[in-house]
């Protein structure tokens, strides 16, 4: 039979963890829907459960290199392998930090973890994603369970608002992505990545339809990621989303879009990375330099990290310049070491947030360091981590993408990089000055279990810690890409 | 396998530190006593570096080495020579000392005050021990965040003011030094500090190292005019605070230079060295009237050690611009060995002036010079303290303040008489700003009731001034042991700075 393609039996082993994850997550909300309030913490403890059995299939079925099936759909391979794992436990940390915020405000119900596991989903096709179409399943799968998140607090304006905004600017994102592939797709004659790498490999990099396709493509994948001039939505709906659902947009999706890059940018699009190195950088210098600037003028802790968010998404960018896989591995530790920080930076804001209270204004730290030692300290650690001062991680990261912008021959966008970093590290030090040089008639107290408390401890302290041994992630990171 | 001697000097007071947070507020007493014992035994174990030291050689000794980040070839590397080993046995020295005198004075957050004292230790140790660059950064940045804290915490009114200008200053001045020493890391695939001196750089690239080191250890020296953070920090921080500032954060400043910037790019260093001396000599000269001025004691002693740092600058530069004058390099290892005299006088120094207004300050709650007057009749011992370190600041024979200033005035002869002459206009300006002040404060009649009611020195204060005193008169007296320590690796550093590497 000429012309058709043998029909493949697909290496479904390959794709356990994401079967496994689709299974759990039916069985939670089945499960969920059974379930009173009274037993709404089963669900949570099924979601962790869930998170777990999937980090075991991932562990056991783990690939050493590269492989591609389902009709070169989905790719199985190590850099994916280590960020899902991340993924699975920031998104497990998530919901821990997340639970008591939620039961507090009446909003624990099951669909926020079904949401989120659903989000994970999302990421790992995204990650795992060989073909624009998985590519776009995937983050619809993404996009869709977070833009719900954004609106869980139904009540709340602020957050229908938010929801709104992301949701509009989410799918106009989503409508240039998939212009930007179909006209790829009109060039090379396919979807599957490597065909699509194929085609632009011959048709060279001053070619005007590729460029064509490359802008649209950039124009989605900078949405997603929050570079400026795409950044419009971060602010606000890192604002108005409750601070549980704020906490998981600014993680565990940070390493899905990092993924995002890698599979479309660097596979797909790798023959023509002159072409999109410039235009990166030029978002790279924008992001620095508005997300640091902007984020001085805050009031709202909130919207100082969403700032802060943009600025560092301009830093791990610049990791993508070289083109070179050590390029790309100092981009994948910066998201990941990132990821925990911002984690643990929100996670503190959930501790603070408690009886009907919200953290929001930057001053609600005054004091902090008095009423709370330990939220202040752990504050402090990430602020100073985030700020990239020595010892924590933050540091490495920062060194490692400068190198990168180096070596790709961009001196001047180091200088300004640096340069940026201290414009960040006076928003970052006025946190610490609130908490410990300010003093406040009713400090806020920090509540929360003992469970709560060792993981946001073990959070800050592995910022830390990774700071002062970074070899090992580093090198983990060097492995995989 | 040797004991580390490094290692242990550099960790045990981090570890220290972080043991009196877990101690906590409740046992307060006790956080004092172990952290004057964690810091005592530093010292204790910082001496046979002293003592074990091998003189007449330039090579890294008591070196320890183990694999850090591969990925970036970078090594936990650490080993003195004779420029890093008498800063860490000041710094090991000064360090009880300021555990001592914030003893009574501090009841506020007492275990996060000492723990910040002594994670400060570790970690500046580690700057002058460290023998790779990346590990000299993460050590240099680090040291930032307990300064920022105790300025900020501990300090006087304008104290948020201060420590953030302090914390941008700083950390502004060295991320340009990060890029640069990423750069060479590039060229050289190696962040080993012997490496990078051994980097063939060419002209453009040599300046442009230069500057971006200038910034950064400017700014730690300070050198005029990026020298503002200092009488602001300084006049804010606790008085332990000031002493660590002054007597070891600006010879950070003064050790990057000569570990960096001259071995690095001498080319550039002999291309900038008018510029750099015309600084120092604004420093020693400008500053100096501009101390004369002060009214606020901490404020008068912090301009002093601007202007005392230009001395240092001074002696560091001399040597291209006699170069220049004579051809040789005549008097280039003495106007090196005035510097490097010079920081560590000026660390006892520094450290014994601040003490000395901390002492009245806990008494009387002000530094204004005004306040005070006859100090004399009521403290006698303070007095007699306080004279001394006084005339040790003005350069008086036989105490340590002269020794260094005076080999950078003779060696700047062999330069330029107008350099030795502007230099030695100190020689007026600091005998008039010390003795000024010291005639106010004091002598003279009983200023008021409140220096009427004043109690001497108790046995803890006198302790600590003694032992500076000590050390400033050895030093003044018989310096030979420590520029014997230094010379050879000053020789070597010199043939390392005018060795051309174009």
């Amino acid at each position: 039979m000429t012309g058709s393609m043998p029909f493949a039996m697909p290496e479904m082993m390959l794709a356990l963890p994401e079967m496994v994850l689709l299974g759990a997550v039916s069985l939670v909300l089945m499960v969920d829907i059974f379930l009173s309030d009274r037993q709404r913490h089963w669900t949570y403890l099924l979601s962790l459960l869930s998170l777990v059995a999937v980090a075991a299939v991932t562990v056991t079925t783990a690939v050493g290199s590269p492989e591609i099936t389902f009709s070169g759909n989905f790719v199985r391979d190590p850099m994916g392998d280590a960020l899902k794992l991340v993924s699975y436990l920031i998104v497990g940390v998530v919901f821990l930090y997340s639970r008591p915020y939620l039961v507090e405000r009446g909003l624990l119900r099951g669909e926020f973890f079904v949401l989120g596991l659903f989000a994970l989903l999302g990421m790992m096709v995204l990650i795992s994603a060989h073909h624009f179409l998985t590519v776009y399943l995937g983050l619809e799968l993404l996009s869709l369970s977070l833009y719900a998140m954004v609106a869980f607090d139904r009540d709340s304006s602020e957050a229908s608002e938010a929801a709104m905004k992301y949701f509009v600017l989410g799918a106009l994102a989503s409508g240039t992505l998939l212009y930007g592939i179909s006209i790829l797709y009109g060039i090379t004659g396919s979807l599957e990545l490597g065909e699509v790498a194929r085609g632009v490999a011959a048709r060279g990099v001053g070619d005007i339809p590729v460029l064509l396709g490359l802008a649209f493509i950039i124009v989605g994948v900078s949405f997603k990621l929050g570079a400026v001039p795409f950044h419009m939505w971060l602010p606000d709906v890192y604002q108005g989303a409750p601070t549980a659902t704020t906490l998981f947009i600014g993680s565990a999706p940070k390493l899905a879009a990092f993924a995002l890059m890698m599979r479309v940018l660097v596979e797909g699009l790798g023959d023509v990375q002159s072409a999109w190195a410039d235009i990166l950088t030029l978002l790279a210098v924008l992001s620095m330099v508005l997300g640091n600037l902007a984020a001085i003028a805050q009031t709202c802790i909130k919207r100082m990290l969403a700032y802060s968010t943009i600025s560092h998404v301009g830093f791990l960018i610049l990791g993508f310049l070289p083109g070179t896989s050590a390029g790309y591995a100092t981009a994948m530790f910066y998201t990941v070491t990132y990821v925990l920080m911002a984690t643990g930076a929100f996670g503190v804001v959930l501790l603070l947030s408690h009886a009907g209270k919200d953290v929001d204004a930057l001053d609600d730290f005054k004091g902090l360091s008095r009423s709370s030692p330990f939220a202040a300290a752990i504050m402090g650690l990430l602020m100073f981590g985030m700020a990239g001062v020595p010892p924590m991680v933050g540091f490495q990261a920062k060194l490692l993408v400068i190198r990168s912008a180096l070596d790709a021959d961009l001196t001047w966008l180091a200088l300004v990089a640096v340069a940026m970093s201290v414009v960040g590290a006076y928003y970052y030090l006025r946190v610490v000055k609130l908490m410990y040089f300010d003093r406040s008639d009713e400090p806020l107290e920090a509540q929360g279990a003992w469970d709560r408390r060792a993981v946001l401890a073990a959070n800050g302290l592995i910022v830390l810690a990774l700071g002062i041994f970074p070899a090992g992630l580093l090198a983990l990171c060097v492995r995989v890409v | 396998m040797t004991f580390p001697i490094l290692s242990s000097v550099v960790w045990l007071p981090i570890a220290g530190g972080v043991a009196l947070l877990v101690l906590g507020q409740q046992r307060a007493a006790l956080v004092r006593w172990v952290a004057l014992l964690v810091s005592a035994a530093t010292f204790v174990i910082s001496l046979p570096l002293a003592t074990g030291f091998q003189a007449g050689t330039a090579v890294m000794q008591f070196v320890e080495r183990a694999a850090w980040i591969p990925a970036l070839s970078a090594d936990y590397a650490l080993g003195v020579d004779g420029i890093a080993m008498p800063l860490i046995v000041l710094t090991a020295f000064l360090t009880p000392l300021v555990v001592l005198a914030g003893w009574k004075v501090i009841h506020d957050r007492v275990p996060e005050y000492f723990a910040a004292f002594l994670i400060m230790e570790g970690l500046m140790i580690g700057v002058f021990a460290a023998m790779d660059a990346l590990l000299f950064y993460v050590f240099w940045e680090a040291m930032l965040i307990p300064m920022f804290l105790i300025i900020g915490i501990w300090g006087g009114p304008r104290r948020v003011y201060a420590t953030i200008k302090f914390f941008l200053y700083t950390f502004l001045g060295s991320v340009f030094m990060l890029v640069a020493l990423i750069y060479m890391y590039m060229q050289a695939g190696d962040w080993e500090i012997s490496a990078l001196h051994a980097l063939p750089l060419d002209l453009d690239a040599q300046k442009l190292i230069f500057i971006a080191f200038l910034l950064a250890f400017a700014v730690k020296v300070p050198m005029f005019p990026v020298h503002t953070w200092l009488p602001d920090a300084h006049v804010e921080a606790p008085t332990g605070g000031s002493v660590i500032l002054a007597a070891i954060l600006l010879k950070l400043g003064g050790y990057g230079f000569l570990r960096f910037s001259l071995p690095i790019a001498p080319d550039a260093s002999a291309y900038f060295a008018d510029m750099m001396v015309v600084l120092s000599l604004i420093a020693v000269v400008y500053i100096g009237l501009v101390a004369l001025v002060q009214r606020d004691m901490k404020k008068l002693i912090a301009y002093s050690s601007i202007a005392h740092m230009g001395f240092v600058t001074l002696g560091f530069f001399l040597m291209y611009s006699i170069r220049a004058e004579t051809g040789g390099l005549e008097g280039a290892l003495l106007g090196l060995q005035g510097a490097m005299v010079q920081m560590v006088s000026h660390g006892f120094i520094s450290a014994a002036l601040f003490l000395c207004v901390g002492v009245m300050y806990d008494r009387v709650h002000s530094r204004e010079i005004a306040d005070y007057g006859g100090v004399v009749h009521t403290m006698p011992k303070f007095a007699g303290f306080m004279v001394l370190f006084a005339m040790a600041n003005a350069g008086l024979p036989a105490t340590s303040g002269f020794v260094g200033e005076f080999m950078v005035i003779v060696a700047s002869f062999n330069a330029s008489v107008w350099i030795a002459g502007l230099a030695a206009l100190t020689l007026i300006t600091g005998a008039a700003y010390t003795l000024w002040m010291v005639k106010r404060v004091i002598y003279g009649p009983v200023g008021n009731d409140k220096v009427a009611a004043l109690a001497d020195l108790d046995r803890r204060e006198f302790l600590i001034l003694a032992l500076l005193a000590l050390g400033v008169l050895i030093l003044g007296l018989w310096p030979a042991p420590l520029t014997g320590a230094m010379d050879a690796t000053l020789d070597h550093l010199i043939s390392l700075a005018t060795a051309s590497k174009l």
